[in-house]
């Protein structure tokens, strides 16, 4: 039997959704318990989100001054202690889990299942590899703690409809005191979240200028839309980082995703392999982007774009 | 010795074209251009800076895999890694057994910081760093774009969902690196002429007393569902009809 602890991801007070997406992957396998963990400074809140969970068992509570901030060499040996008894550790694959859950797994002396995809057994999992242009499918063995990330794009989030017990613990860890959080910058802007967004409005290199950009924010505005940008763009300064979709920013599955002056390129198509819908506009009809797109124009978007968002009423 | 440890994975190079074998047992990897890991290339930049702005002494190229591996490490020791060890070996090792590896040439060498990639772009794990610094009981940051060394601290930024935090952690310390903290210098030829004559020393996995430690089981390699052939429309009028028709709008 499988008894999955999910390391809960939150911000100090609210509960990431990508907690309950870990949820629904634990799920998929028969016949899974399935626990979290909150460790957090001041729980509760985050605590009573993640109890109501559906399929979620039981909530485990680590209350501490030292867990403020997500600093992974103080939660991974906690987390390790947490882990006793349990056959898998899950957390999201978002940057807090991919900074935290491999420490879990050294210190638990396994390597970690990166990116669960879909789940085809207790310990046998698909996930990406080469950027998403081949697909992995991996046992690992049984006997030894699966430790693994959940890639949150490729599952539906669990609904707020359980309750489970919440139990306040002591993982009677040791914490070091080596690594300090300094600041947090960026974040948000006041639209939907990029991550959960159901509808992704994204600019590339075409846009040329920061000033530019502002074509993209107003027509995501008008569809009510997140914002994303190549990697092109982030690094161009047009936008930050934290708006970057593909191989190495966020992978993302909107309902409609509009890529806009952007190429195509594998490491930006990875990051929209899931998007149900994908509409590109770009100037060059061979753009490598057409290939991959459901609907696309061709043509010069500082005139297409204004012409979009008027024609949207 | 105030010494830097970079990794070196050798990778497929990022702008070949990937297919799957017919076999499904894995990528062809026969024939194609193999680099240096993109992030490696980064950290190893950064090492070269730090030990430029004269807070590093030297700099330690380490690599594990096969016998070819050495033309990765020629090329890092081109840009201006000082020295370079192969720990050789033609078996696809557990990323653990890798950051066991890193441990003890860590604890060999004694650096003062280890710069790795926050992945390696052909197998996507992003776990090595994460396990050295838990192996060696350090601190760790990922994802750096920002990384500044003083008073035997590093202040870094990393790039995280919401975008940036800044960390300060004790040296040593264990980094990995983003794509935005720097960009590679090119290598000159008189450098690769140089750099033949810079130590490379070829060693075993078992010289560290580490066990080979074979990955998890490959069951199969499939390539990616393909998507459906699109439609191309002619203008802003029959976009916005096909957007309202599929209820997106
Ligand atoms: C290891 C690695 C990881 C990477 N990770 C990522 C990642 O996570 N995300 C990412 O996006 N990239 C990533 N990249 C970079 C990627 O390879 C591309 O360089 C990048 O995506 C290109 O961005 P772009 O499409 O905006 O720019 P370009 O490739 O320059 O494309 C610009 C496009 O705009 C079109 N255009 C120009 N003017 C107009 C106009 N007026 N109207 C309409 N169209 C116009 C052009 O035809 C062109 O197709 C990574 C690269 C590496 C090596
Ligand atoms: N075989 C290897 N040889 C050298 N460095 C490696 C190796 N495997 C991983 N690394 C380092 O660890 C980083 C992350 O790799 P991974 O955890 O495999 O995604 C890489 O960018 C390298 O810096």
């Amino acid at each position: 039997m499988s008894k999955i602890l999910i390391v809960a991801e939150h911000d100090g007070g609210k509960l990431n959704a990508s907690t309950a997406k870990s949820v629904t992957c634990a799920a998929r396998i028969p016949g899974a318990t399935i626990d979290v963990a909150v460790l957090a400074a001041d729980a509760a809140a985050i605590a009573a989100a993640a109890a109501a969970l559906a399929g979620v068992s039981k909530v485990l509570v680590v209350e501490n001054p030292a867990n403020k901030e997500p600093l992974s060499a103080v939660l991974a040996p906690q987390i390790a202690k947490l882990a006793a008894g349990y056959t898998h550790v899950f957390g999201p694959s978002t940057t807090f889990g991919k900074d935290v859950m491999p420490r879990v797994a050294a210190l638990l002396g396994v390597s970690q299942v990166s990116d669960i995809m879909a789940v085809d057994g207790s310990h046998t999992f698909k996930r990406p590899i080469y950027a998403g242009n081949a697909i992995l499918t991996v046992e690992a063995p049984a006997g030894a703690p699966v430790v693994a990330t959940v890639r949150v794009a490729s599952f539906e989030a669990a609904a707020a409809s359980g309750s489970a017990a919440i139990e306040k613990v002591d993982p009677g860890a040791a914490l070091p005191t080596h690594t300090r959080f300094v600041s947090r910058s960026g974040a948000s802007t006041g639209r939907p979240d990029l991550q959960s967004a159901a509808k992704v409005v994204s600019g590339g290199r075409a846009l040329g200028s920061a000033e530019n950009f502002k074509l993209i924010y107003s027509l995501a505005d008008k569809l009510g839309a997140a914002v994303g940008a190549s990697r092109a763009a982030v690094d161009a300064g047009y936008v930050p980082n934290d708006l970057q979709v593909g191989q190495t920013g966020k992978i993302i599955a909107p309902q409609v995703y509009f890529a806009i002056g952007i190429s195509g390129a594998i490491q930006h198509m990875t990051g929209i392999k899931d998007a149900r819908t994908i509409v590109a506009i770009n100037k060059d009809g061979e753009a490598p982007i057409f290939e991959s797109a459901d609907i696309g124009l061709v043509g010069d978007l500082f005139t297409i774009v204004p012409e979009l968002e008027k024609a949207l009423g | 010795m105030r010494r830097i440890m970079v990794g070196v994975k050798r990778v497929v190079d990022y702008n070949v074209r990937i297919r799957v074998k017919p076999d499904n047992t894995g990528v062809i990897t026969e024939g194609v251009k193999m680099s240096i890991n993109p992030f490696d290339e980064i950290a190893l930049e950064q090492a070269l800076r730090i030990k430029e702005q004269g807070l590093a002494d030297e700099v330690l190229a380490v690599s594990i895999g096969p016998a070819d591996t050495q033309q990765q490490l020629r090329t890092a020791l081109a840009m201006g890694a000082d020295r370079a060890i192969l720990v050789q070996t033609d078996a696809a090792m557990a990323p653990l057994s890798i950051a066991r590896v890193f441990q003890k040439v860590a604890e060999a060498e004694q650096p003062f910081l280890t710069l790795l990639g926050k992945q390696a772009i052909d197998e996507d794990n992003g776990q090595t760093a994460q396990m050295l610094a838990a192996l060696l009981d350090r601190p760790q940051a990922t994802s750096c774009s920002k990384v500044d060394i003083a008073d035997g601290k590093a202040t870094v930024t990393r790039e995280v969902d919401s975008g940036l935090e800044t960390l300060e952690v004790d040296l040593p310390a264990v980094l990995s690196v983003d794509l935005r903290l720097n960009e590679p210098r090119y290598v000159k030829l008189p450098d690769i002429m140089k750099a033949k004559k810079k130590p490379l020393d070829i060693k075993s996995v078992a010289d560290y007393g580490v066990t080979e430690g074979a990955a998890f089981k490959t069951v199969k390699v499939d390539p990616p569902p393909s998507r459906q052939k699109g439609i191309i429309v002619k203008d802003v009028a029959e976009l916005v009809g096909v957007l309202q028709q599929k209820g997106l709008v």
